[in-house]
């Protein structure tokens, strides 16, 4: 079986590259069902320890042995790629995946995003990820279980606090302040200057020490990594870590819609042009194909959430039927990210031909659908996928005895933070940071609230 | 460890990833932790008056699963969120996907879809954990044989009868000594190990512990099922200490009669409450069945204390009469809603006694969080202040 459809690879291969793909070679394997179930767990195939996995691993049996989820294929970005293929995958479906693997290699070696972080990160994240779980299991060989699953619980639960537009490899804060900037056009100064010119500027300068940070740091699993004032160096190792996979995540969580949407597009028109792929396989294929880029149950009649792949699909048809065809749908590709490209491409005339609708719904689950107000729905899409999901929470300040003090800032999504959470989220970053930690956040009621711990 | 980079392969053709999974491995961990979380719980799970069966060896604790907590906004009133499909603006209807279905991963902002897990616990560890938990001191026996011994298998000897050779730990002795197991073994009598026995002293055997309860008209299900809680662990408790423990329950109302155990925790009754009755009651049953001397007898008696004022003094001379043959006798006041703190007419007989120096002792039980509280009063309260007779 799994013999069969490697050899429509290369075929497919070609054809991608005839049809103006750029990718780097991708290594193809096929893999039984329950390792394809852990690498959508862990999000790559080898990944440090945690049992915050084996709650999604939990979650993940169940909705397969409901029947919600199957997974076809799940592919790597790199030099090579790597792309896993279910071995339970029919030939018509490894065909589908295939074509579609290839779409999302060209996708992750031209877009911008893509690139800046490969860049960052290395093409082989696959291997790095690999390293940090050899380098974690050592560090529980020398200093414990417990130690560093304290240390994982903190690290993980920044997971999403980086910042990417700064480099993987940042350079330290520069330890003095910078000296004032002397201002020339001062005319008491230039009359003081005059009178007695050795007086002021060749006296012993004092540098003044910079304030650590010197503006609110966003990137906290870095910043814990370097000042945390007591931590031990295997514990910001693994900060580092995970900030790396944070930095290859970041990617593929921020242009979901146009990625899967590329593939979705490329697998289908692959398949269109396939003509060496036999008839009954088509046939199967493109029911595969109408399954995923399927936009509702089957049953029902609306659905609450948008699937990225109906989404991304039904816009890169309209864009590459448009006047600036495969041309312009390639720029847009390698240019944006799902907020330009939902904002610039996502129409009014699209969303209503694709029925979007945005809604309010109340906390005792009645749902009431609002008026089609484009801005307004490219919100509710976006929403979610701000600041990498997660609150813009910023280290602000370390006072003289360590105290770390984190901001959250609540005038970007006028909310405060749950505070429950918030709090566990404190008692695990205090394990490692071992002085006392303020956030500040704001309650319901818009009033300013200070989470502490311990 | 088994942590591998992603290419290399076990020998012998197989994938890694067919020998081992990290999805049971991490779940394994989290099931851990559960139970971690459990056990730094267990006042609370005690309390929890539905997890006992009756006559169960386990108790079933329905937890929730682990969340590992990120920083998130605070779930608004209404929440705004893009669909698709058949729908008009203004269109109203109920969210479809809230009907209790597994849970959503990813930034629904959607809670984790209450997936609980049944986690069974044995009784036996819970009573073990509570005793290393809070170090509860063992109660001293004070009648019958007060010891007993009995062999029990403990470590090894060079010596021993024939019949005692352990061959596993011989052989091992064996592979120590020579080092290379290549070599062809011989077996020195240097290398055999005999199992040992010895004798270990165990607490008397026989102990009687009377449950009496008050199922007058002013005692609610929820007063009884307080009751029942805190029973069920004092005869946990006090299984740990007896191989053979009896037990006796007494219900009374102006009347006393005595239950077997499943019926006496259904029983209500009515009317008013006569303490008298139900202790005379227990001092008929240790005469004609128990004799005092040779056996270990504890009293545990709830009551909402309201007893008539007419029973005081029978009352007090009934409870004399038994704690003068009894280890222990406790008094949980079982009041629902208001504390009382023990100022009623039972409580005060027991306080005289307590006062006097007798081994007895109340505790207020006003709510099913209190039961630990009882458990540990008792528990600890039993050898500090018992006179030692």
């Amino acid at each position: 079986m799994s013999g069969d459809w490697q050899s429509y690879v290369r075929r497919i291969e070609e054809l991608a590259a005839r049809s103006g793909l750029k990718f780097h070679p991708v290594d193809f394997e096929a893999v039984p069902d329950s390792f394809m179930m852990e690498i959508a767990v862990y999000g790559l195939p080898v990944r440090m320890p945690h049992w915050s996995f084996g709650v999604r691993y939990i979650y993940q049996l169940i909705q397969r042995h409901m029947g919600h989820s199957r997974l076809f294929e799940v592919v790597f970005p790199g030099n090579p790629g790597h792309a896993y293929l279910a071995e339970s995958n029919g030939l018509a479906e490894n065909i589908l995946v295939t074509a579609h693997v290839l779409g999302h290699a060209d996708f992750s070696r031209n877009n911008l995003l893509f690139r800046r972080c490969q860049e960052q990160v290395s093409e082989r994240i696959v291997e790095h990820a690999a390293n940090h779980a050899r380098q974690i299991s050592q560090a529980i060989e020398a200093h414990g279980a417990q130690r560093v699953e304290a240390a994982l619980d903190a690290a993980l639960a920044l997971e999403q606090h980086i910042d990417v537009d700064q480099a993987l490899r940042r350079p330290p804060y520069p330890e003095y302040a910078e000296p004032p900037k002397v201002l020339v056009d001062d005319v008491f100064r230039k009359r003081f200057a005059a009178l007695e010119p050795a007086a002021g500027a060749a006296g012993t300068e004092i540098r003044k020490r910079a304030p650590v940070p010197p503006h609110p740091e966003h990137d906290l699993l870095w910043f814990v990594a370097h000042y945390a004032p007591e931590m031990e160096s295997w514990e910001r190792d693994i900060f580092l870590a995970v900030r790396e996979e944070s930095f290859y995540f970041y990617p593929v969580f921020a242009t979901q819609i146009m990625n899967e949407g590329w593939a979705s597009y490329w697998h289908a028109r692959l398949l269109r042009e396939a003509d060496f792929v036999p008839q009954q396989a088509y046939v199967d294929a493109i029911k595969c194909h109408s399954d995923v880029v399927r936009p509702i149950a089957a049953e029902a009649q609306v659905s609450l959430n948008i699937n990225p792949y109906h989404l991304g699909f039904a816009m890169w048809e309209k864009i590459i039927a448009g006047a600036g065809g495969l041309e312009a749908a390639r720029r847009i590709m390698e240019q944006d990210d799902d907020f330009g490209f939902v904002r610039n491409h996502l129409t009014r005339e699209l969303a209503e031909e694709l029925g979007l609708f945005r809604y309010n719904a109340r906390a005792d689950g009645q749902v009431k659908v609002l008026e089609l107000d484009l801005a307004g729905l490219h919100e509710a899409i976006l929403g979610p996928k701000y600041n990498f999901g997660a609150p813009v929470v910023s280290a602000a300040h370390v006072r003289n005895d360590g105290t770390l003090e984190l901001t959250h800032d609540s005038s970007v999504d006028g909310r405060g933070l749950d505070l429950e959470r918030s709090r566990k989220v404190l008692d695990y970053l205090h394990r490692v940071w071992r002085r006392p930690i303020v956030l500040t956040t704001i309650n319901q009621s818009g009033n300013t609230l200070e989470l502490t711990a311990p | 460890m088994d942590e591998d980079s992603g290419k290399r392969d076990k020998p012998g053709g197989g994938k890694w990833y067919e020998l081992f999974s990290r999805g049971a491995r991490d779940w394994l961990r989290h099931d851990e932790k559960v139970r971690e979380a459990v056990r730094a719980n267990l006042p609370e799970i005690i309390a929890g008056g539905d997890v006992i069966n009756e006559s169960a060896r386990t108790v079933r604790v329905p937890v929730r699963m682990l969340e590992h907590y990120h920083f998130r906004l605070r779930r608004p009133e209404e929440q705004q969120g893009a669909g698709q499909g058949k729908a008009k603006p203004g269109d109203v209807f109920s969210d479809p996907s809230r009907d209790p279905g597994p849970g959503e991963k990813g930034a629904g902002g959607r809670d984790d879809g209450g997936v609980q897990l049944l986690l069974e616990f044995k009784v036996d560890d819970i009573v073990d954990w509570l005793w290393e938990e809070m170090q509860l001191p063992n109660l001293k026996a004070r009648a019958g044989p007060s010891e007993e011994s009995d062999w029990v298998r403990e470590g090894w000897d060079r010596r021993g009868a024939r019949s005692r050779l352990d061959r596993r730990r011989s052989f091992k002795e064996l592979v120590k000594r020579r080092g290379t197991p290549g070599a062809t073994p011989t077996f020195t009598d240097e290398d055999l190990r005999f199992r040992q026995l010895s004798r270990r002293k165990q607490p008397a055997v026989h102990a009687v512990v009377f449950f009496m309860l008050d199922v007058s008209g002013s005692m609610s299900d929820r007063d009884r099922k307080l009751a029942k809680t805190f029973f069920f662990w004092v005869v946990q408790g006090l299984r740990r200490e007896y191989r053979s423990l009896e037990t006796v329950f007494v219900a009374h109302t102006t009347e006393a009669w005595e239950f077997n155990e499943p019926d006496f925790f259904q029983v209500s009754g009515s009317g008013g409450t006569v303490a008298s009755a139900g202790l005379l009651k227990v001092r008929e049953i240790i005469d004609a069945r128990y004799n005092p001397g040779r056996s270990n007898i504890y009293l545990f008696y709830a009551s909402d204390g309201d007893n008539a004022v007419s029973d005081t003094a029978e009352a007090r001379q009934a409870l004399a009469s038994i704690t003068a043959d009894t280890c222990y006798s406790g008094y949980v006041e079982v009041s629902s809603g208001v504390s009382r703190q023990l100022d009623t007419e039972t409580g005060r007989l027991f306080a005289e006694l307590h006062a006097a120096g007798c081994a007895a002792d109340s505790y207020a039980l006003n709510d099913f969080d209190d039961v630990w509280g009882a458990v540990k009063h008792f528990f600890t309260a039993h050898n500090q202040e018992l006179p030692r007779s």
